[in-house]
């Protein structure tokens, strides 16, 4: 099976009063139909890593790789109608915070037929039919009411599962989420876990969650890519996860404290130095 | 269970604005003895940082007493109430004055409770907190969120309390840093026998941190717990089992 994203040597840089820096540095790995997760903590380079592959990096950043290839279409040289024809109805991307991402003076039904108008040539009232189906499968229980509704008439949960619906009626074939559920209560998490996997199996969607979250990815996703100062620092089986070999990833693993106690005071985690070079 | 520091009997918090009420708390009574690290778990809503603000002043306690070392809470609190409990806050990116350094924020509670030697105190609070004088001049954006969770905590013990309330001090942190300042707030409630109110929606943090916990929901709490019964998983009710199967992360099938 061809995979549906080659990335090669991503780089990423900012150019700053003190010359240009780099925030991904030489990131590669392929993503075929299944769940890879992207962890690391703040400042690791991680959501940088999820916007370039849509090609959202905030001006003045720039990004560059040797090669970057979505399902046979090279992204690296593509232009910007290609990138409008790809965005969106092909590959998509969930955000952090409903409450910012979505449009606040714009009912949740208009901004869902938003997405589609863009999609094959329908009528109105299939888009319509369409959108209230995608709602409905995201769990959402009453969709004609949250078709109607404004965002900020929806409980955070509601509004991050009517944002997946957005991202994914148009059926991409890559979903890029970027800490979809840390916004979320634990409870909600799972079920808007659920939905995505359920997406991913039925339809053969790739997924790339980005988290910081090691516990959740580890158990969520099929490989995990531990990033440290730009770099994948380890790649790993998520079954695999205590096996890691990183001396990062496994103190990442042991400063999480333990439902079912543990040591204290909790093993912190040395920075060493030669991790970043 | 040693004496009793820090006590709610039937606490009611109702928001009111126009013609909406909100019933936050709806009766929540818990007693924690002094020494002792109490926690509060529940989701967004359910009322745990208003059980907090209510205790030291800033919500209003509709019904129900407060105690603190067996005496009622008055209304207004008097000024000596925050030289007993002090308060640390969720995030310390928005608990830090921007345009203050971190010497006018360790020096404003001594002004206002008087208090002497303030030299050597905020010097001695910051060596406490980690940190050292190197910090003292620095303004908050120059430090991490760690750092400044850490100036959070020394301006809480510079007016030396009996009673820290702690309000997710650490949800806003990476997990890195989350340890070092969850092991720094346990190290100085063991070397100084603090009492500690905390409020999270992790549960692992709680069980990590507290000896006791309630488990809130809809202002209401659902479930008193130890320590021991949270780390065998021996709850009784619904809602803390599913927190707590939420809490070991994803499970494919439907596991309620």
């Amino acid at each position: 099976m061809t995979p549906l994203l080659t990335v090669e040597d991503l780089r990423i840089t900012f150019p700053t009063r003190a010359g240009p820096s780099e925030v991904v540095r030489g990131v590669s790995f392929t993503l075929g139909r299944e769940r890879l997760g992207i962890v690391g903590e703040s400042g690791s380079g991680k959501s940088q890593t999820g916007r370039a592959l849509l090609g959202l990096t905030p001006p003045p950043g720039k990004a560059t790789a040797k090669v970057l290839n979505f399902d046979g279409i090279d992204l690296k040289n593509a232009s910007a109608a290609t990138w409008r024809r790809l965005r969106g109805a092909r590959m998509s991307m969930v955000m952090q915070d409903p409450k910012f991402s979505l449009n606040p003076v714009m009912t949740v039904g208009k901004q869902l037929l938003e997405a589609l108008k863009f999609g094959a040539g329908e009528t109105r009232a299939e888009a319509r039919v369409r959108a209230l189906a995608m709602l409905e499968a995201v769990q959402i229980r009453d969709p004609e009411r949250v078709f109607r509704a404004y965002p900020h008439e929806l409980s955070g949960g509601m509004g991050q599962r009517a944002m997946i619906a957005m991202m994914l009626v148009t059926e991409p074939d890559l979903l890029i989420a970027d800490e979809p559920t840390s916004a979320l209560d634990v409870t909600v998490q799972v079920e808007v876990l659920r939905i995505l996997d359920a997406l991913v199996r039925d339809r053969g969607m790739g997924l790339i969650f980005i988290s910081h979250d090691l516990r959740l990815v580890s158990s969520f996703c099929d490989r995990v890519l531990v990033m440290y100062a730009g770099r994948v620092v380890e790649e790993l089986k998520a079954s695999e996860l205590d096996k890691a070999q990183h001396p990062y990833t496994r103190g990442l693993m042991n400063c999480l404290p333990k439902i079912e106690g543990g040591v204290r005071p909790l093993p912190t985690l040395e920075r060493d130095a030669a991790w970043a070079l | 269970m040693g004496a009793v520091m820090l006590d709610a009997d039937d606490l009611h918090v109702t928001f009111r604005s126009g013609g909406d009420t909100v019933k936050a708390v709806r009766g929540v009574s818990f007693a924690v003895a002094r020494g002792e690290s109490f926690g509060i778990v529940g989701e967004s809503g359910s009322g745990k940082s208003t059980v907090l603000r209510a205790i030291c002043g800033l919500a209003p306690t509709t019904a129900g007493t407060i105690r603190l070392d067996g005496t009622p809470l008055t209304d207004p609190r008097p000024a000596s109430f925050y030289r007993h409990v002090q308060m640390v806050f969720q995030d310390p990116y928005a608990s830090l004055h921007p345009r203050h350094t971190i010497d006018k924020v360790l020096s404003e509670p001594l002004a206002i409770h008087g208090f002497d030697r303030r030299e050597e105190r905020i010097e001695a609070a910051l060596n406490d907190v980690g940190l050292g004088g190197d910090f003292r001049f620095r303004y908050p954006h120059q430090l991490s969120g760690g750092q400044r969770q850490r100036v959070a905590v020394a301006r809480a013990l510079i007016l030396e309390p009996e009673v820290l309330l702690l309000d997710e001090p650490t949800s806003a942190l990476d997990a890195s840093i989350q340890a070092e300042v969850l092991n720094l707030l346990d190290r100085i409630r063991a070397e100084r026998g603090l009492t500690y109110l905390m409020v999270s929606h992790d549960l692992a943090v709680v069980a990590h941190m507290c000896d006791r916990l309630v488990v809130m929901q809809h202002g209401l709490a659902v479930e008193e717990l130890t320590r021991e019964a949270l780390a065998a998983h021996r709850a009784e009710t619904d809602y803390t089992r599913k927190l707590l199967s939420a809490s070991e992360g994803y499970t494919p099938a439907e596991a309620s």
